[in-house]
């Protein structure tokens, strides 16, 4: 404690809430004008859904990308403060680093800049999660089922959530820009005052806060900077613009942001307990946090992430008008499913057939609790998933057929049920992935990701 | 629909939401408007495993966790997805428009 309490503020300005989002140059300079201690983005999440992880694709746009990553390498290089971003291209993955990696060689060119370029993979073998598996060293999230051999088998892009080890070896090994593959969030922002000695539950916490950036402060933006400030006792948070500030409530109300316990923040090697935790307000929208503690986990557990292939995807879009019709509509859905499988008989059996009926429970599916809709108009999305895009192309025309021309009791419309808003009316949608494993796997060495250093 | 002598949530909380958290839990978080309504239904309970499970019409096994949030004078209640995020079948990837039930809760 005492060597701590000799520790100089710590300044970190997070420019935005995922690399690509963007962030006002004004609040940027602004950050900069504190001489900031980081530069750091988190540029990953789980959000976007299964198939950016599988298909090795970045959810943020590559224009948009290069951007962000421009303004935060020629200033980090320039005034020599490390610039770090984890879970590289969303996912995290192979592709996605390369392709984030690429972004990154194609601006030292362009602006001349040189310097060491750390890099950290986060791709895991299916060997190491099979080991693990037989070793009864892999551990499933709530509501996710027992990871099998043969799910392992079937994943594809297996990547772990990368605590803040391997930033920290790469730091020590001179790196000046640092890209990574998937990485537990607050992580790029942990990693260097950790390893200077500051408090863990205070760094860590802070980066929970900052890896969404100014979403946090109050009118809250993704698109906005934030900077925080780490001291041996506790950190402060201040926006960047002036429209925006931090309040105690605004950044209380963060921590209960997309978790379900909003006391323990889990994450690699530990959690971070907030039960202690104090919000302050300081003025001049300044919040100051103090409390959060790291609680060691017994043994160093990883998230893992991946994702296995579902099938082809096609899909048409349609509109009912008609009040007998959608008074219906349920029982004339049944119906169509039974005629094309009828039809089609085994050349259906791999398929799966949804109708997304919007206006009715589009959007809760099962979950809504209103089951007799008012609408006088619904919208129709026909979904087929099938082993091949031939067979989904295939099934979708036949239901869409079917169902444009169904009979149903009571049918005064002769001509066509549906209303399509565009012609071709099927979409072939291509590949659709699933999530197979989101499991914690325990680890003997936390920075066994393979780390390298590329001279720019 | 009104039961007699039951108010409305809506009247008392500032924010209702829901969220993914992570691709196999959905969570929701209600805010409240004052200090005394959140006491108020920290003391009484008023939040039950059983009352989310009969509004979402699900069991309450698949309730996972209700937890009262000083800091934020919020409630914050975890389900099961029905559904994996971005499974065939899914209706929401994001789990952003799941709160609607809620806004029904009677106290």
């Amino acid at each position: 404690m005492e060597k701590r309490k000799k520790l100089p503020p710590f300044k970190i300005l997070s420019t935005t809430a995922i690399l690509g989002y963007g962030f006002p140059e004004s609040s940027f300079k602004k950050g900069l004008s504190k001489k900031p201690d980081l530069i750091a983005a988190d540029a990953g999440s789980t959000d976007p859904g299964p198939y950016y992880l599988g298909s090795g694709k970045s959810f943020t746009n590559r224009t948009a990308v290069k951007r962000d990553l421009r303004l935060m390498i020629k200033a980090g290089v320039e005034r020599n403060i490390p610039v770090i971003i984890g879970s590289a291209g969303g996912s995290g993955a192979r592709p996605h680093l390369d392709w984030c990696l690429d972004i990154v060689r194609d601006i030292a060119r362009e602006e001349n800049l040189h310097f060491k370029l750390g890099i950290a993979q986060a791709d895991i073998k299916k060997e190491t999660v099979l080991t693990a598996l037989k070793k009864g060293q892999i551990s499933p999230l709530p509501f996710v089922p027992p990871l099998t051999p043969a799910v392992v088998e079937e994943s594809e892009n297996i990547v772990a959530q990368m605590g803040v080890e391997p930033f920290v070896k790469l730091l020590e090994a001179g790196a000046q820009v640092i890209v990574a593959g998937r990485s537990y969030d607050p992580a790029v922002f942990a990693a260097l005052p950790i390893s200077l000695g500051y408090d863990p539950g205070l760094a860590l916490h802070l980066g929970k806060i900052l890896e969404c950036a100014a979403i946090a402060a109050t009118p809250g933006s993704g698109s906005d900077c934030a900077l925080g400030t780490l001291m041996a006792d506790s950190f402060i948070l201040e926006a960047l613009s002036p429209e925006r500030k931090f309040t105690p409530e605004s950044a209380a109300a963060h921590t209960l942001y997309e978790k379900s316990d909003p006391y323990h923040l889990p994450g690699p090697g530990g959690s971070i307990d907030l039960t202690e935790c104090k919000f302050e307000d300081l003025g001049q929208g300044r919040v100051r946090v103090s409390g959060s503690k790291f609680i060691p986990s017994d043994g160093y557990w990883l998230k893992l992430e991946a994702v296995r292939l579902a099938g082809y995807r096609s899909i048409s879009v349609a509109g009912v008008r008609d009040p007998i019709m959608i008074d219906k509509i349920d029982d004339i859905l049944k119906a169509v499913e039974v005629r094309v499988r009828d039809i089609l008989g085994k050349d259906s059996e791999g398929s799966q057939i949804y109708f997304h009926v919007y206006g009715k429970n589009g959007v809760m599916g099962e979950l809504e609790p209103v089951k007799k809709t008012r609408s006088h108009e619904l919208g129709i999305v026909i979904e087929v998933v099938a082993p091949t895009q031939a067979e989904a192309d295939a099934v979708l025309a036949l239901t869409r057929s079917v169902l444009l021309h169904y009979g149903y009791e009571g049918r005064i419309a002769t001509a066509g049920n549906l209303a399509f808003p565009f012609s071709p009316s099927d979409v072939a949608m291509g590949k659709v992935y699933e999530f197979s494993i989101y499991h914690l796997m325990k680890v003997s060495d936390p920075a066994f990701f393979p780390v390298r250093i590329e001279q720019l | 629909m009104k039961s007699k002598g039951k108010r409305s949530i809506m009247k008392v909380a500032r924010v209702i939401r829901s969220k993914n958290s992570g691709p196999y839990e959905l969570t929701l978080d209600i805010m409240f408007k004052d200090r005394r309504y959140y006491e108020l239904f920290k003391k009484k309970k008023l939040i039950t495993a059983g009352k989310i499970a009969s509004l979402y019409g699900v069991d309450k096994a698949d309730v996972l966790k209700i937890i009262y949030f000083e800091p934020s004078q919020a409630i914050k209640v975890t389900l099961k997805r029905k559904i994996p995020s971005g499974t065939p079948g899914d209706t929401d990837i994001y789990g952003a428009q799941q709160h609607a039930p809620l806004l029904n809760l009677k106290y």
